[in-house]
């Protein structure tokens, strides 16, 4: 029986006063959460499932009629919807892989005794705490070739950082990197802090180099704890739509989030926009799992 | 625990039961941000004088009007009991059944030859030709230019333009003559450019300002009766068009490869640009000394003509219709009787509405009202518009996809973009089994 295994209920407490058992105040608790996960989620996710497979357009009465797996096929058929997922796979590596070394490194160099550190964090913290599309437009801003503060401070003249096809899709990276590497440094702190002082003091009798200590005791000590920041940030990268939807309308920045968007919101083809949700969520959950095995691995060893 | 949870039921109850009830007397007219709902607005509030019912005009931007409006229709809700929908909507809307058929009201009426006739073809009819009506031209609008007259008129300017391609600097008659201007303008060095484009690819922007080209140059995107598409919108008037699109583009300023009505406008207040496309709508701005340093130098011309003479314009513009679900449909239709009325659209005029009205717009009174007016005026009478089917936002897509890698990108040849756009645009009206 589940409710054996559960702390008893302090019988003096008010809740027990009230005649209220412990199985009661585990649904009391547990029951509006699932209530609330199948009306708002799992419903929608399987009625989203069943309209994949028909050309139900919501703006029209007509009604929907069943196609089979027609528009899975034509999307894997698009030429277009290959880019998207081209375009969100290079902006997931680029913007990943730049948070990963601005936050290690940033969250390498305040893994010691400096002044103001707290204050320095907290700083460095900001850009996260911001909201997406805000960020999105400030940087637009900076961005500017007219009068952005960037083309001035780095001598670059007019350079078009987001007009530039070639360019647009690394600005939008940049600004995610600069508002997620805080995110990594914070969990990559926590990590640094956690590795056993002892084993530095070990390497160093050893006469070990800094190198060799970097490499074969703070990131293997350390890996676990990025590697979950990595999963938490490849998938937000995945999804990423604000961002991208206010700096830049270029095709080259069309990630899928905003081909889904369109395709849903403003072609109103429900039941292909369906279909294709459901292919960026199994790539996204196949990505995850993968993720998922490699932390597993990574915490055996 | 319990009584809070109660205290809770109870407010979204209460809520629920109150909200509705207490706009049941209002009418409420849905359109998208910007001054003209303001002027609305401001007609609104005398027709709440005469008859005691008020009416409220409620906007959002314009980047989600076509998302709420149809979000709303969707889910056949009451929100809005009028709405001031886009001119390509018609189809959507129609078919959809959302929105109520005003044919009756319009033959009453004698509308077809109240309103202007590209009015009434672009605004209120669906299919083309058909004789069913769903709208009451409301704003008529298009693309027009304004322009740096102080630029234009210098003295200096004018010589060296003369010398250099020999003949006199003057608003553009043709899209040769604007694009010899724009090269002569663009001077980076001093922070001038040449010309301000639509190139934003999101919904219909960049699409709008192609189709001045397409039209100008006497080509079309396809036949609207028939749906046949190649042949007409990658004909060789069409690619000459593009090619000429794409080359404005280079004289225009810096990062110009994501804008719209406002970046254009800005283009003009900011002292950037000698010409900019924009809708008429937006040309009120660009008097106010307030909103625009250069208002006492800024001039407006039509749409210019293409090589072989044609002269036309993409229509912009909505008209007003009544929503199936709203509950107060017999209101509502009180208010487009009153709105119809002519000193109605003669004040609507006055208080800055582009009035759909033959009457009004072809009062002298009316085209010399404002600097832009009689352009406007010309060009209401040579407008043409986009695809208004029930899938038009996929024609969109596609056009976006196909033209902006060329125009902004530079890849590919306007030939192949536009054999690449007929062939997308084909596949799909046979997916929605239009005419072939």
């Amino acid at each position: 029986m589940p409710s054996e295994v559960m702390t008893r209920l302090d019988p003096k407490s008010h809740a027990a006063a009230k005649g209220m058992s412990d199985l009661s105040i585990r649904n009391l608790f547990i029951v509006p959460t699932i209530v609330f996960l199948i009306v708002f989620n799992i419903f929608p996710l399987l009625y989203s499932l069943g309209y994949s497979f028909t050309d139900f357009r919501a703006s029209t009465n007509a009604p929907a009629n069943f196609v089979g797996l027609q528009n899975y096929r034509e999307l894997l058929n698009d030429p277009f919807i290959w880019k998207n997922f081209s375009i969100t796979a290079k902006y997931v590596l680029i913007s990943v892989t730049g948070q990963v070394i601005v936050g290690f490194g940033l969250a390498m160099l305040l893994n010691r005794s400096i002044p103001a550190k707290g204050l320095i964090t907290t700083l460095l913290l900001l850009p996260m705490m911001l909201s997406m599309a805000v960020v999105g437009l400030f940087w637009k801003l900076l961005y500017d070739p007219n009068f952005g503060i960037i083309n001035y401070f780095l001598g670059l003249g007019k350079f078009e950082w987001l007009a530039d096809p070639d360019m647009a899709l690394y600005a939008i990276a940049i600004v995610d990197i600069w508002m997620w590497a805080p995110f990594v440094m914070l969990l990559s702190l926590a990590g640094l802090s956690a590795v056993p002082k002892h084993l530095y003091e070990a390497a160093e009798i050893d006469r070990a180099g800094s190198f060799y200590t970097f490499f074969r005791i703070t990131l293997p000590l350390v890996a676990p704890i990025l590697m979950i920041a990595i999963i938490f940030r490849t998938m937000e990268a995945f999804k990423t739509f604000d961002l991208a939807y206010v700096l830049s309308s270029q095709p080259n920045t069309e990630l899928i989030a905003i081909r889904l968007y369109k395709m849903a919101f403003q072609e109103w083809q429900t039941g292909m926009s369906s279909a294709f949700a459901y292919i960026v969520l199994i790539m996204v959950v196949a990505i995850t799992n993968i993720y998922v095995k490699y932390l597993n691995k990574v915490k055996a060893r | 625990m319990k009584k809070t949870m109660n205290g809770m039921l109870a407010g979204v109850a209460l809520g629920a039961l109150t909200a509705p009830a207490a706009w049941a007397e209002d009418l409420v007219i849905f359109w998208a941000e910007w001054d003209p709902a303001n002027y609305l607005q401001e007609l609104a509030n005398e027709y709440e004088e005469e008859t005691g019912i008020s009416v409220t005009v409620e906007t959002t931007p314009w980047a989600d009007f076509q998302t709420k409006a149809f979000t709303e229709f969707n889910a056949r809700g009451s929100a809005y009991d009028m709405i001031v929908g886009d001119s390509q909507w018609l189809g959507a809307a129609s078919e959809g059944g959302h929105y109520v058929d005003l044919t009756e009201f319009f033959d009453a009426n004698n509308l077809g030859e109240v309103m202007a006739p590209a009015t009434v073809k672009y605004y209120a009819e669906y299919p083309g030709n058909s004789g069913t009506y769903w709208a009451v031209p409301a704003e008529g609008d298009a693309v027009g230019w304004s322009y740096r007259k102080d630029w234009f008129e210098d003295p200096a300017e004018m010589t060296a333009f003369k010398e250099k391609y020999g003949y006199d600097l003057a608003p553009p008659a043709t899209w040769a003559q604007l694009t010899d201007i724009a090269e002569f303008f663009h001077r980076p060095d001093e922070n001038r450019y040449g010309i301000a484009i639509y190139t934003d690819n999101s919904y219909d922007a960049m699409v709008m300002g192609v189709e001045n080209a397409i039209f100008s140059y006497g080509a079309d995107l396809g036949n609207f009766e028939t749906y046949e598409v190649d042949g007409y919108v990658n004909s060789p008037k069409a690619v000459a068009a593009l090619e000429n699109y794409k080359k404005l583009y280079g004289y225009t300023p810096p990062g110009w490869a994501k804008t719209f009505f406002v970046e254009n406008n800005q283009a003009i207040t900011e002292g950037l640009v000698a010409m900019s496309m924009n809708y008429f709508a937006f040309f009120p701005a660009l008097l106010n000394e307030a909103t625009n340093p250069h208002a006492a130098n800024t001039g407006f011309f039509a749409n210019p003509a293409g090589p072989d003479g044609d002269q036309f314009a993409a229509l912009g513009g909505q008209g007003i219709s009544v929503v199936k679900y709203s509950e107060n449909q017999e209101e509502s239709m009180k208010f487009l009787e009153w709105f119809i009325k002519d000193e109605t659209q003669k004040r609507w005029a006055e208080l800055g509405g582009y009035t759909a009205s033959a009457a009004v717009l072809e009062s002298e009174e009316f085209r010399k009202a404002t600097p832009y007016n009689e352009a406007f005026y010309q060009t209401m009478f040579k407008v043409k518009d986009f695809w208004a089917v029930p899938e038009f936002a996929e024609l969109l897509t596609s056009a976006n996809q196909r033209l902006y890698p060329f125009i902004i990108g530079d890849q590919g040849s306007a030939q192949e973009t536009l054999d690449a756009l007929a062939a997308d645009w084909k596949e799909t009206f046979k997916k929605y089994g239009r005419g072939q």
